[in-house]
């Protein structure tokens, strides 16, 4: 029967088929910062690649694609969850009450935040995975409830500023202990080894899947992918450490993502998740615990927000009711535009940090460039449709 | 007999695969036109360039419908036609009545507003004709699969069919379900109404049909007139080569008892007060196929899932034993744990995430067995499924093959798979070969014989009584909840097992 056959074929154009999905975001990603940067440049005479904004690229976007690492587990599980915006807002304000107005270190209001993110979200989960009540409804309440306690914890003001150790959370910068001056050596070293790892990590797993006969990408794929990524993260690093350094929140998002990637990628649990939302009643029948799973992806969910609730109550220096206003829109966008099955069961990681950082590079450029805040969206709206059509097309193709 | 359809030289290509390759198919008016094939011998593509699903342009070949060359755009025009199909998965909207149903898309309307009494008295009358008494307002929904087979057929009549296609349409239904299909296809036979019956049961073929088309590997092998052929002559067109035995041989080596299962009660999960499973006591030996035979929706699938990790059913009481110890089967993973299995009868929906490959699939319930603290080894993930796939001969070109493209026979034996990783002592099997041709039922019984040569216990529920006979060393007769009585190979027949089953049914009119 056709569904039986297999596009056989081992040329690079069928490897570049086979992974069209995750091949043509990157490439995508690429082609927007080109556009941008020529744009740019000939418009205003900006260099959309200079050292700061770069740096703001990412001190920018960084919330979304925090977020964005536990929506693409809750949306795999076959779930969704609207109240992240809520949550950023409201472990901010917390954040704001217990520094500012109580005077609390932040080695004990970091870890109170992220636990009450925590409550949050298992308080969520409990409800959408040992009662099934959609998680679309209780989330919607989540979302009302807590910019509503924002509104009362706040008093419906901005509270602020913050103290300079809380504000390190999002404006820090790795102290360059090596070099001092510009560049800033110790930035340029740690990406010069991440890259490193990068690569390693890629060479490694190519021979263990030759070593156990799976067919590799071809060597050519291969080296351009590895040399276009390595190229790419020394051009980015080298453009840091040139203005300020390495970002603390840089540091965070390099460790959340590698982390993530590993546990969806690698570990039993993550397994289980992919399964769970690919068919939840054949996954329990394998012997797999789907209630708790659930629960713990909201709980998960729940401390990535409020992490990222921290990080942009740092870089505002001031807790406001507004803070977080649909982010929930931009982090669930994120998750779509990188790949991720609206049913549950698929979704990739590394495809969800490329998602992330297309709609932020839109964002940005678009912004230098006067675009109007109508238009933007329209414009964002658009892409994210794209996107899905162009999984959608691909998959009946 | 004139000629009503005449498929000529149908050719249809899929990337990379001929689907079809100059298939021939001449129905004559008011006749039963069975086709058998494997499955993936192209009979579905057939009735795809038939019906319209493939428009006309995009097969090569010759359609002549009631002496004029038929060119569809899709099932709007051959329905228009009088051709109307009936898929194996059934088209109704289950939260709707059987009136809305009847004519869904085709409602009886004057300018959009629905004519509710001429909708009903037009149902009753459809209804009728099918054999069916049920109120037009009934749900869907709550009818069994059965009666809404006949629904379906009711809905092909109420479109003035004059072909009707049948895919598969006894596949999801036990014996006496199955008896009042045939004879209303028989009925409508009787009424002028020309019928193509896809069918994998060859009983029923020759009950039924006047003429069979046999299709193997795409291309049309023989058709035959319903005197001249046997059982033997259509498997052995099917398969392309002769099949002495149905059934692997096995000499039965029955070692010491390996589950044992005492007074096991179940109650309906919903409704209370509705008791599934009446203190039920089987046991299992080494070595041995012990077969649980009975209609469906007796309580065999019930019994097999409550015993499994209480996936069904509440207020479970009953002791399980493995090895003579008590073990706790109340979760899944406790079940698994204990030395259980159980391979479901819903492949599709219980068995299989079908979006995944085939490795992942198999190591799904045993992800332990290729992880170390947690961390799975690709590597060693697919060295076991590479092993099962020799095992198992799953025909695939990669083990990443997803499984929702493989036959129903390879998805079958994914699941096997998946649980033979698990190691278990004792494996349910429900319903092991529904759904998948006599090939690969062949297989899945000589994997079932390896299983038992390991020294395992194998339990299988099944509504085909020869594949039980065939099978089993022992044979449980269940209906109603209850276990009616316990037949060996030597004793046991098709009429015994009907008369335990009976003995119930007689003793109740008593």
């Amino acid at each position: 029967m056709a569904d039986g056959a297999v596009a056989g074929g081992k040329g690079i154009g069928a490897h570049l088929g086979g992974h069209l999905r995750e091949n043509g975001m990157l490439m995508a990603l690429v082609a927007i910062v080109l556009l941008f940067t020529v744009i740019v440049r000939g418009l205003i005479g900006v260099d959309f690649l200079s050292a700061q904004n770069i740096t703001n690229l990412f001190l920018q976007n960084s919330y979304v694609i925090i977020m964005a690492l536990g929506m693409l587990l809750v949306i795999v599980a076959g779930h969704i969850d609207l109240s992240v915006g809520s949550v950023v807002g409201f472990t901010g304000a917390v954040a704001a009450v217990l520094t500012v107005n109580m005077g609390l270190p932040v080695f004990v209001v970091i870890p109170v935040c992220l636990l009450i993110g925590a409550c949050i979200g298992a308080a969520q989960g409990y409800w959408i995975a040992y009662w099934r009540i959609p998680s679309f409804i209780v989330t919607l309440a989540g979302m009302l409830v807590f910019r509503g306690l924002t509104l009362w914890l706040l008093n419906g003001q901005n509270v602020g500023p913050f103290p300079k150790s809380f504000q390190s959370l999002s404006t820090g910068f790795i102290p360059d202990v090596i070099g001092a001056g510009k560049p800033n050596v110790t930035a340029l070293v740690i990406i010069a080894i991440a890259a490193g790892i990068v690569v390693w990590l890629g060479w490694r797993a190519r021979g263990r899947d030759e070593k156990f006969g799976i067919t590799p990408e071809p060597m050519v794929m291969f080296v351009a992918r590895n040399v276009v990524v390595a190229a790419a993260l020394m051009f980015v690093g080298y453009k840091l450490a040139s203005f300020r350094g390495l970002p603390n929140v840089v540091v965070v998002l390099g460790l959340l993502t590698v982390l993530y990637a590993f546990f969806t990628e690698n570990t039993t649990t993550g397994r289980r998740v992919y399964a769970l939302g690919g068919n939840e009643k054949a996954a329990k029948l394998s012997g797999i615990n789907t209630d708790r799973l659930v629960f713990l992806t909201f709980v998960n969910m729940g401390v990535l927000a409020s992490l990222a609730g921290m990080i942009v109550a740092a870089r505002l220096n001031s807790s406001t009711p507004k803070a977080g206003v649909g982010f929930e829109l931009d982090v669930i966008a994120a998750v779509f535009i990188g790949g991720a099955s609206m049913t549950g069961g698929s979704g990739k990681i590394i495809g969800v940090v490329v998602g992330a950082l297309i709609m932020g590079v839109m964002n940005n450029g678009m912004s230098i460039l006067g675009i109007g805040i109508d238009y933007q969206q329209v414009i964002k709206g658009l892409v994210l449709l794209a996107a899905v059509i162009f999984d959608v097309y691909n998959k009946n193709k | 007999m004139a000629t009503l359809l005449e498929m000529r030289g149908i050719t249809k290509v899929f990337p990379g695969v001929k689907a079809l390759d100059h298939v021939n198919l001449t129905v004559e008016q008011g006749e039963i036109h069975a086709i058998c094939g494997e499955n993936g011998a192209g009979k579905s593509t057939l009735m795809k360039v038939l019906s319209g699903v493939y428009p006309h342009g995009s097969y090569e070949g010759e359609i002549i419908y009631d002496g004029a060359p038929l060119h569809c755009r899709g099932i709007r025009d051959s329905e228009a036609k009088g051709i109307i199909i009936i898929h194996q998965e059934l088209a109704l909207v289950p939260l709707l009545s059987i009136a809305e149903n009847l004519f869904l898309g085709n409602e009886v309307a004057k300018n959009g507003v629905i004519n509710w009494p001429e909708c009903f008295q037009k149902t009753e009358g459809l209804l009728k004709k099918v054999g069916l008494s049920e109120a037009p307002t009934t749900q869907v929904g709550k009818l069994g699969v059965g009666k809404q087979q006949l629904i379906e057929i009711a809905k092909a009549l109420a479109k003035d069919v004059r072909l009707l296609i049948l895919d598969e349409p006894t596949a999801a239904l036990q014996e006496n379900d199955s008896q009042k299909l045939l004879d209303l296809l028989l009925e409508l036979k009787r009424q002028g109404i020309t019928s193509i019956l896809i069918s994998h049961k060859l009983n029923e073929i020759s009950r039924v049909a006047d003429r069979i088309t046999i299709i193997r590997d795409g291309t049309s092998v023989s058709t035959l007139t319903t005197d001249a052929i046997s059982e033997e002559r259509i498997i052995r067109d099917m398969v392309g080569r002769d099949m002495a035995h149905r059934y692997p041989e096995r000499t039965p080596n029955p070692g010491e008892v390996l589950m044992e299962v005492e007074g096991w009660n179940v109650w309906h999960p919903e409704q209370t007060g509705r008791q599934m499973i009446k203190d039920v006591s089987i046991h299992v030996r080494k070595g041995e196929i012990v077969g649980i035979a009975g209609l469906m929706g007796t309580g065999r699938t019930e019994l097999a899932m409550s015993l499994f990790g209480h996936s069904y059913g509440r207020n479970i009481s009953g002791t399980v034993k493995m090895g003579g110890k008590v073990v706790d089967t109340s979760t899944v993973t406790r079940a698994i744990a204990a030395g259980l299995a159980y391979v479901t009868e819903d492949r599709k929906q219980l068995g299989l995430v079908l979006e995944e490959p085939i490795v992942k699939n198999i190591t799904l319930a045993n992800l332990a067995g290729v992880a170390t603290r947690s961390v799975i080894s690709r590597g060693r993930e697919q060295q076991v499924a590479e092993e099962y796939r020799r095992a198992m001969s799953i025909r695939t070109p990669s083990v990443f093959q997803k499984v929702v493209n493989l036959s129903g026979g390879n998805q079958q034996k994914v699941v096997l798979s998946k649980w033979l990783f698990t190691d278990p002592q004792v494996l349910i099997l429900d319903e092991p070969t529904r759904g998948i041709d006599v090939g690969a039922k062949f297989e899945i019984y000589t994997i079932m014989n390896e299983l038992v040569a390991q020294g395992r216990g194998v339990v299988m529920i099944s509504s085909e009584m020869p594949e039980l006979l065939g099978m089993c060393d022992r044979i449980y007769v269940m209906n109603e909840g209850r276990i009616m009585g316990e037949l060996t190979r030597a004793e046991a027949s098709q009429e015994r097992i009907m008369a335990l089953i009976l003995k119930n049914e007689t003793a109740k009119v008593a």
